[in-house]
């Protein structure tokens, strides 16, 4: 097992290869001169010439590679003009917020959808499976951004049932002991009850509006591949077998079913992490997608480069987690390898 | 629960009740145009210890009346009207769990695919446990241990090893006997085999069938043996019961269905299977039009060898899975001795003469005909058609060579062989546009249409796409493609075994006619001796990429000199006249 | 070669009749087809000739009506500076739909060649196109087009190059998995036995095949290029106020949500959900007509 999990790291070099070359190259098609943009407006050529030749930029691309993947190691992001951190800093601090967010609307949405589209398929034809067709084709037409307004008008400014839209606690609270970041957790360690409830408050409208938007696809997938997985012969034998339905469906069909849906979740997280940036910025929530945008409105880029290479880096992870999921479940897979 | 704990004596008792009796079955399935009727009014008995044959073509609605006496039919499926009684219990109106409980344990199935039968992610073994433990036949404590000697019961060799094994990492006939394993775990009263063994070779189907005739008669189980195959049916069955179009047509003693088929539909099923000592011309129905026998047109030059083949290899690396970065990379590792799938074959085929290409799955007979498509490379060796030396033009650029008319295939499945976007008449006019005939507009399609003529295809299905042709109809396309640019030599690769049986017969024949006609030499791929016999005039037998045996079909079928082909041969299953 | 091929093309008549009737016959079965059919007729009418009917000018404020909430004058009410909203919508369609078809357009033509080339082909092609789709599908994409807008620059021609590069993978998937199960189809055999060239399979045999399976794909990713854009110019990026796009048009309303102004981003992001599940919508529809195993 623990050779076939090397195996699997393995396999994530080359997509952490590509993606430093794509972060390098985004970072030298920035727009303009770089070496003109740090050296401000009123700078002179002499001046920009200077500029260049601190920042190695004369050099050939090759060494600049070099240089970059050289920094890269060393933690060395570059600072943040509008902070005046480190972003490497910035990023570490920011992060768990926004991880936090992204696991609870992806717990949430796996609660909802797995279950309802295992009934979808169980009941064809049900009110429950027009349920789940609905909600299939919905999901997916909902901008997340729009959810998470509406979601505001009615729970914050109707109903009241949750705070302003802005950001992790309320500022009466102070945030708890960092031992994971997360304050939902952290919180619960102290034996924080109240400040346990008070970060509840604020993330579930989030996590929600996440939810929402992730459930189509898992949801989607569900059903069909429990469809064609009911349809197979094997479950044919089962039910020929007199098994009971509960075994046939949750011991055959569902675990056969789930295959497919693991390898879903690679793309659910794509866009998870994508929607996240939208999220955030509807709440105020101070995770690193609120941070790259603050630092696109200012055009300070070394933030938003470095929210690009450790989103794709936090993704390429959970694909590797994803794969040895799958292999888990998969018995195949694991011969292969 | 014992349903039936009377006098278990074995073979046909008439003063018992039959422990399965059917009654005026109809089952209707809700589709896309209304409620279509798969099984209309049958009427079924089966004693304890009886083995029944239901026999019929696709669509006959065999395996639905099976289905309907396990309750098993899907969704859209319902028994509409009759009754069902198996050993004094009313299965239409029982409840689900009456039901369930006499599945698995009173009564139970195997099916065709056996590996897709299992459930692919679990142990064997642990389904097998599952079975046990679900009808109180086990405790979890002492599951294992049952499971095993249920395995054992099939006789698997190394039970306590395959207890752990996935169904992808056994073989056909090993899934289709755990499959049997699970059927029998309980010890049911009644089996149902589903075309257990179509998709199997013929070896394995022998012994698959001898191991379900074995267990059943030792444990006096009565059985119900669906299958396509008068032959199979009646060599292993007390009766036999024909099924046409959703209703039954005749019902009688194995026996007595080939000496005197009473039906017409029974009569003409009869005929078209392939048996000892008959002709092409005896799978004909008789009451078909006289076919007017084309005279043998005087080949020319007769004898003469058309092609030769010399030493034929190939090898394919035997791969191992990459890892990091040379697996990102696609690079695979190559072991170090390569597999030959075809292992240093000679050959040769006559003008006129056509040859039979024998072996079971794996033997190399498909990738043989590959090579002499000139689809694919060979490794080595000589491949040699009226003195040119064909190997040597690459592949790749075959389809340019002035040789490509000359040498010509029919595919096995004529679905898969037919562009869904192109009419029957595109179809048949492709090989003439490419192969520079020349022809174009009126003159083309007056070629068509002859050609069409030529395999029997009505001309008004030439604008037809494949998904409106019955498959014997894509057959006839697929025929009047491969002989359109007037090919020397065409491969037939096992070109009916996607057919229903009475189509099959009607398909050889009509190779049979062209081949006289237009004095082409065939080279016929199949796994059937009993087809080979009648349509080639010589034969080799392959196994594992050699030939094991060559010879005049005649001889070959009388005595067979290797232990493969007297293997293969004893495979074959006999009709019992 | 064509003109000999043409001669059968009088075979080609019949399929089109049953083309129209069976797209009745879809519509026919499937209400909520004909439903998406018509949505997409009244966005297509919206980009053509919305600027010229609108009630309102979309740029031109008025600060004496500003914040209204819906009324017979302003259908859809007005934002913050009294811009009317639902002429702002109806013209903000032609944008939106201009960067989605035109993306969808070049990720059509590359992904689609490149996905065909690379599983007909396999080998070294198979090798380079699966790295560069395996590369971009490395970020989460919404993420890698934040990425390449921020440094090609603020643009609605760079907003499209995004677009088209993170739909690349896909595309690529789709026609690559397509090309891969008909490279050793029994029909290709035939058509090489038949004496065609390597490049008449793959353009005349195998890519109208692929051909309904991609028009899917493209219907499903226009809806998807549409949310991509907009969540784009939600942050701020690509489209610049004042502007009227659907993103830009939420993200301006988002902040009187919270004060119970929900009209001004509400129209625009109601109308951005309908043009996106309309294409959904038509995607299945698309599928059914198309697939001509369905066609009897």
């Amino acid at each position: 097992m623990l050779k076939q999990i090397v195996r699997r790291l393995g396999t994530a070099v080359p997509s952490l290869i590509g993606v430093v070359i794509v972060t390098f190259l985004l970072t030298r098609v920035l727009p303009g001169d770089t070496a003109a943009y740090f050296a401000g407006p009123a700078a002179t050529p002499q001046a920009i010439a200077e500029i260049k030749t601190k920042l190695g930029l004369d050099q050939p691309l090759f060494v600049q590679f070099l240089a970059y993947v050289k920094d890269l190691a060393t933690g060395n992001l570059g600072m943040s003009l509008t902070t005046g951190q480190p972003v490497f800093e910035d990023i570490r601090a920011r992060l768990p917020a926004s991880a936090e967010l992204t696991l609870l609307g992806l717990i949430l949405s796996v609660a909802v959808s797995v279950p309802l589209g295992i009934l979808a398929a169980v009941r064809q034809g049900s009110w429950i499976d027009h349920l789940c067709r609905v909600v299939a084709t919905a999901g997916v037409s909902l901008p997340v951004f729009f959810t998470g307004l509406l979601l505001v008008y009615v729970f914050y400014y109707k109903l009241g049932w949750a705070p302003a839209p802005m950001g992790r606690l309320d500022f009466i609270y102070s945030a708890p002991d960092t031992v994971t970041g997360f304050y939902l957790i952290d919180s619960l360690l102290a034996g924080d009850f109240e400040l346990f409830r008070a970060a509840w408050s604020q993330i579930w409208l989030p996590a929600v509006t996440l939810a929402i938007f992730s459930l189509a696809p898992i949801a989607r997938m569900t059903r069909a591949s429990m469809l064609s997985v009911l349809a197979s012969d094997f479950v044919r034998t089962a039910r020929a077998s007199g098994l009971k339905p509960s075994k046939v469906v949750m011991g055959y069909a569902f675990r056969n079913a789930l295959l497919p849906v693991i390898t879903t979740l690679g793309m659910v997280f794509s866009f998870l992490l994508g929607a996240n940036v939208l999220v955030e910025k509807v709440f105020a929530w101070p995770g690193i997608g609120s941070y790259a945008i603050e630092a696109l409105i200012t055009s300070d880029y070394a933030p938003v480069q470095g929210f690009v290479l450790a989103m794709a880096i936090l993704y390429v992870l959970l694909n590797l987690a994803i794969d040895i999921l799958y292999g888990l479940v998969d018995p195949r897979v694991r011969i292969e390898a | 629960m014992n349903i039936h704990a009377g006098n278990m004596s074995a073979g046909v008792n008439n003063m018992q009740p039959p422990l399965l009796e059917v009654r005026d079955l109809t089952v209707e399935f809700a589709t896309r145009r209304g409620t279509v009727q798969a099984v209309k009014q049958v009427d079924l008995t089966l004693a304890k210890g009886e083995t029944l044959g239901i026999v019929g073509e696709s669509g006959s609605g065999k395996s639905v009346t099976s289905y309907a006496v396990m309750r098993i039919l899907d969704r859209a499926g319902r028994i509409a009207e009759g009754t069902i009684s198996f050993g004094g219990v009313d299965i239409g109106a029982a409840s689900e769990s009456q039901v369930r409980a006499l599945r698995g344990r009173e009564m139970s199935m195997i099916f065709q695919n056996p590996r897709a039968a299992l459930n692919p992610i679990r142990k064997v073994g642990k389904q097998i446990e599952d079975v046990l433990i679900e009808h109180v036949q086990a405790q979890p404590s002492d599951a294992k241990e049952k499971a095993i000697e249920v395995l054992k019961a099939v006789r698997i060799a190394r039970p306590e090893e395959r207890y752990h094994a996935y169904p992808f990492e056994l073989s056909g006939g090993m899934c289709q006997r755990i499959v049997i394993a699970l059927a029998l775990a309980c010890r049911p009263q009644l089996l149902i085999a589903d075309e257990p063994t179509t998709g199997l070779d013929v070896t394995t189907q022998k012994a698959v069938m001898d191991l379900v005739v074995e267990l059943t008669r030792e444990r006096n189980m009565s059985t119900i043996l669906i299958t396509h195959d008068l032959g199979l049916a009646s060599a292993y069955c007390d009766r036999v019961m024909v099924m046409e179009k959703g209703k039954v047509v005749e019902t009688a003693n194995a026996e007595a269905v080939f000496r005197a088929p009473q039906h017409a539909y029974t009569r003409k099923l009869m005929r078209a299977t392939p048996r000892k000592g008959v002709t092409l011309r005896d799978l004909l129905p008789e009451d078909a039009a006289p076919v007017a026998l084309t005279p043998a047109m005087p080949v020319e030059g007769a004898g003469t060898p058309l092609l030769v083949v010399e030493n034929l290899v190939k090898e394919y690396p035997r791969q191992t899975p990459a890892t990091g970065l040379a697996g990102a990379f696609g690079i695979k590792g190559a072991a170090a001795d390569p597999f030959r799938a075809v292992d240093d074959i000679s050959f040769s085929v006559a003008k006129g003469e056509s040859l039979g290409l024998v072996g079971e799955s794996g033997c190399g007979k498909s990738t043989t005909s590959m090579m002499l498509m000139r689809l694919l490379d060979p490794t080595s060796g000589r491949i040699v058609f009226k003195g040119e030396e064909l190997s040597a033009i690459p592949a790749k650029r075959f389809a340019g060579s002035k040789w490509r008319s000359r040498i010509q295939l029919v595919f096995q499945d004529p679905t898969d062989s037919l562009n869904p976007r192109y009419t029957a008449a595109r179809a048949i006019a492709d090989p003439l546009l490419r192969l520079g005939s020349g022809l174009s507009g009126k003159a083309l399609r007056a070629k068509v249409e002859e050609l069409a003529g030529l395999v029997g295809l009505p001309v008004h299905l030439l604008d037809r796409f494949p998904h409106q042709l019955s498959g014997g109809q894509k057959a006839r396309v697929g025929i009047a493609r491969a002989i359109a640019p007037d090919p020397d030599l065409v491969i037939l690769d096992e070109p009916t075994a996607a057919l229903d049986v009475s189509v099959q017969a009607v398909v050889l024949n009509l190779l049979q006619d062209l081949k006289q006609r237009l004095g082409m030499s065939y080279i016929f791929v199949s796994h059937d001796l009993e087809v080979v016999r009648m349509l080639c005039d010589r034969v080799i037998v392959m196994r594992t990429g050699r030939i094991v045996e060559e010879g005049a079909t005649e001889a070959i079928m009388a005595a067979p000199k290797a232990e493969y082909t007297r293997e293969l041969l004893a495979s074959i299953p006999h009709p019992p006249i | 070669m064509r003109g000999k091929a043409m001669s059968l093309a009088a075979t080609d008549a019949a399929p089109k009749d049953s083309l129209f009737s069976h797209a009745r016959h879809i519509v026919a079965e499937n209400p909520v087809t004909g439903i998406a059919f018509g949505l997409f007729a009244l966005f297509a009418l919206a980009a053509l000739i919305g600027p010229y009917v609108v009630p309102h000018d979309p740029l031109a404020s008025n600060t004496s009506a500003a914040l209204q909430p819906p009324s017979a004058t302003y259908w859809f009410g007005t934002d913050q500076l009294g811009r009317d909203i639902f002429s702002r919508v109806v013209v903000a369609s032609r944008l939106d739909m201009i960067i989605a078809v035109a993306s969808v357009a070049l990720v059509f033509v590359a992904g689609g060649f490149a996905g065909i080339a690379s599983g007909y082909f396999g080998g070294w092609t198979d090798r380079i196109v699966g790295r560069v789709s395996d590369t971009i599908m490395a970020f989460p994409l919404f993420v890698l087009a934040m990425g390449i807008v921020a440094a090609l620059g603020n643009t609605v021609t760079n907003i499209i190059i995004a677009t088209a590069i993170i739909n690349f993978p896909l595309y690529v998937r789709v026609a690559r998995a397509e090309a891969n199960i008909r490279r050793e189809a029994g029909f290709v055999q035939a058509a090489r036995l038949s004496g065609n060239s390597e490049m008449r399979i793959l353009l005349g045999h195998i890519a109208p095949n692929i051909l309904p399976i991609m028009m899917v794909q493209v219907s499903l990713t226009m809806g998807y290029a549409i949310l991509n854009a907009a969540g784009l110019s939600f942050i701020g990026l690509g489209v610049r106020p004042p502007t009227p796009e659907w993103g830009i048009m939420v993200a301006e309303g988002a902040s009187f949500i919270i004060s119970g102004e929900w009209w001004i981003a509400f129209f625009p992001g109601v109308t951005l959900m309908l043009a996106v599940f309309c294409f959904n919508l038509l995607g299945d529809g698309l599928r059914d007509l198309v697939d001509p195993q369905r066609r009897t």
